[in-house]
């Protein structure tokens, strides 16, 4: 098996405090793999170590078979990266931004050209080709942003979540064209917040306070939601966590979903329930409620 | 090379598109030059004057005559007390008050002499000895004129001449004009301000703009980063020279005695060393407001320690020898060498090995010190 990425206790501490904490991963190379996790969970810190941004400060790891520690020169040629930020020339047009990155990746005048021709049409920014970048709106940014990053036919894509700020059919669009990359053959790392394209993924590693909390196929991820979900329609799904919590209910593992109440039991459906009360299957965003709970709730155990 | 290039073309891409910075880099030097070059004069002329003239004489009126045919002195005001003058100096009305006593003519007439005072106001030293000097000057020529006529009402004759005659002949700028002198080291002055601030910020700006991150995950090497940085800036140096030695010879006249080819030969070394410094700086600071403030704290001290304004013989020893740390010294005697005295490449040649030390000593170290990392 062709390994893309693998990491052994990767750690970065920021003085006292510690962004990514021992992550041990192994993806194999090809497919679209996901980070998900909140705000500050560390997943830019790592993906940074692996483009060879950040030192870590300790583990070890590597990325197409090259160590991050010794070899991140040559890591980067063989890599693209899309950071978190936007960080393309905004007073350079699209065009003028894909042929200076296609001249730092030291592409000939002629094959630059035929590249950069094909990354306007793959991203759909032909038309805008002369435009300012800072004319773009996110969406259309991110998206020269991946051109830009591609040029030079990377091994590994490697994406800060690149679609925050777009508009869902711009994330549409992104999508579609990660999975053509990743049908090419390239191996593709995004990290996100949005559940629904962590979906999108083959494999997604929840990350928490820096460390892998969960880590499969969003479809075994899901299988292993202990217990049964029951969703509990009511106009006033407020009122009723809060009349059932003063009755002395356990509802610690209950949330409000839009209209209803979702409820998630171990063994029989619970007591209270009412008529309309359905069992359903767990989407990725039970499964995460239920981890991020069951840490917090470690955590708070003395 | 790519690399390189690409990131050369980059550069003027941008700096073509910045209109107002790319007028601002042309026409600031301009405006500079003019106003300094015009402000700056130590020979102080036209300084207001008050006269308390108590001997109301032919006598009087000669000596006041002559102290403002020197131009030194415009007089002003004619005091009617000695409390005038007073009030007047304190007030800074008058930069010099003069006092002529009742008994002048009659002193000059019986041989017993007479005095004369004048009050310099000395808080702007450079003003003060301009007129300390004129006044004295003006007392001994008066002085000589009077024994010579009465030498010769005595029947003494042939005395016209001083006994011992010493002959001194300014070369290179006969005429004392300051703006000779100043504006060769305003160019300098300027030059260096601008390519310090422009590198300074070169960096830092791509940092905070985050297009930095990304271009640290290219095989970019911190050497092209470096040059690339450099290499357009030299060219927008030697465009501000050029504007810069046009005013000098058009606006000051100022005389080019040396060759104008070594001239921008050798202010090709000064403009790099000065980009390197930039960079340096552009290495250490974090902040854009950090890379202004530093830029200043040296750019500062470095053209006082120059000699650009006060002669570097007249410093303290441990200033004197700080002066050779910064390359703008090196430069001045370059630019007013060739400017002014015609020098030629072989009399500025420990110059051209400092600055191209100090070149190389920069560089390295902006590159050696520039980490692809975010750390
Ligand atoms: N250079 C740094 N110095 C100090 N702390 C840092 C630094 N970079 C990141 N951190 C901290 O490390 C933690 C993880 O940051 P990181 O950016 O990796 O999180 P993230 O999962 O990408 O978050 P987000 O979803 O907001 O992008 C945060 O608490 C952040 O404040
Ligand atoms: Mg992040």
């Amino acid at each position: 098996m062709n390994i893309a990425i693998k990491t052994d206790g990767l750690t970065r501490k920021f003085g006292d405090f510690t962004a990514v904490a021992g992550l041990s991963l192994t993806l194999p190379a090809g497919g679209v793999y996901g980070f998900l996790g909140p705000n500050g969970s560390g997943k830019s810190t790592a993906i940074r170590m692996l483009a060879g941004l950040l030192l870590p400060t300790g583990g070890s790891g590597s990325v197409l078979g090259l160590d991050i520690l010794t070899q991140s020169e040559e890591i980067k040629k063989q890599i693209g990266y899309v950071s978190q930020k936007f960080s393309l020339y905004s007073d350079l047009t699209v065009y003028e931004n894909l042929d200076f990155y296609g001249g730092l990746y030291s592409l000939k005048k002629t094959e630059r050209a035929g590249r950069i021709e094909k990354a306007l049409a793959l991203t759909a920014l032909t038309a805008q080709k002369d435009l300012p970048a800072a004319n773009l709106s996110g969406g259309w940014r991110q998206r020269l942003a991946l051109g830009c990053a591609v040029l030079h036919k990377p091994r590994l894509l490697l994406l800060d979540e690149a679609t925050s700020g777009a508009d869902p059919d711009a994330r549409r669009l992104f999508w579609q064209l990660i999975y053509r990359f990743a049908a090419a053959g390239t191996t593709v790392l995004v990290t996100t917040h949005f559940l629904d394209e962590a979906e999108h993924c083959d494999r997604i590693a929840f990350i928490q306070d820096g460390a892998i909390i969960a880590d499969d196929t969003p479809e075994n991820l899901k299988a292993s939601l202990p217990g049964a979900l029951y969703k509990i329609p009511s106009p006033d799904p407020v009122g009723l966590l809060e009349g059932l919590s003063a009755q002395g209910h356990d509802m610690s593992g209950a949330y409000i979903r839009g209209q209803s109440l979702c409820v998630r039991t171990v063994g029989a459906p619970p007591r209270f329930a009412g008529d309309g009360t359905q069992k359903i299957a767990p989407a990725l965003e039970d499964l995460f409620i239920y981890l991020v709970e069951k840490k917090r709730a470690k955590r708070h155990r003395p | 090379m790519t690399r390189l290039t690409a990131l050369i073309k980059k550069e003027f891409i941008q700096m073509r598109r910045d209109r107002i910075t790319l007028a601002i880099m042309v026409v600031m030097p301009l405006f500079q030059v003019l106003i300094f070059g015009f402000a700056i004069n130590t020979d102080v002329k036209h300084l207001a004057a008050a006269v308390f003239d108590q001997s109301l004489s032919r006598e009087s009126r000669e000596f006041i005559e002559a102290l403002t045919a020197t131009e030194y002195y415009d007089i002003t005001c004619a005091a009617s007390s000695l409390q005038e003058i007073t009030d007047q100096l304190q007030a800074g009305g008058v930069k010099a008050g003069i006092i002529i006593p009742p008994d002048y003519a009659a002193g000059l007439k019986n041989g017993r002499g007479s005095q004369v005072q004048v009050i310099v106001d000395a808080t702007d030293s450079i003003a003060a000895t301009s007129a300390i000097n004129t006044a004295q000057l003006v007392g001994e020529s008066k002085s000589r004129e009077i024994l010579v006529r009465k030498l010769r009402a005595a029947g003494i004759a042939g005395l016209e001449t001083s006994a011992l005659d010493v002959r001194i002949r300014p070369w290179y700028n006969p005429d004392f004009i300051t703006a000779f002198y100043m504006v060769p080291g305003l160019c300098a002055t300027i030059l260096t301000l601008t390519m310090i601030l422009t590198t300074s910020l070169a960096i830092i700006r791509e940092r905070e703009r985050g297009t930095l991150e990304q271009l640290m995950v290219t095989p970019l090497r911190p050497y092209e980063l470096m040059l690339g940085k450099i290499i357009p800036y030299i060219a927008m140096g030697y465009t501000q020279l050029t504007v810069l030695l046009l005013a000098a010879k058009l606006v000051f006249g100022v005389p080019f005695q040396g060759s104008v080819f070594l001239l921008y030969l050798l202010t090709g070394l000064f403009i790099t060393a000065s980009l390197g410094l930039g960079l340096f700086i552009s290495n250490t600071a974090k902040t854009q407001m950090q890379g202004i403030i530093l830029s200043f704290s040296f750019i500062m001290p470095s053209v006082l320690l120059s000699g650009f304004m006060f002669p570097r013989e007249a410093m303290p020893t441990f200033f004197y020898y700080l002066g050779y740390l910064v390359p703008i010294t090196f430069y001045l005697k370059i630019i007013r060498g060739i400017v002014l005295k015609g020098a030629s490449a072989e009399q500025l040649w420990p110059q051209i090995l400092v600055l191209c030390a100090f070149i190389a000593i920069v560089m390295s170290v902006s590159i050696l010190r520039f980490k692809k990392r975010l750390d």
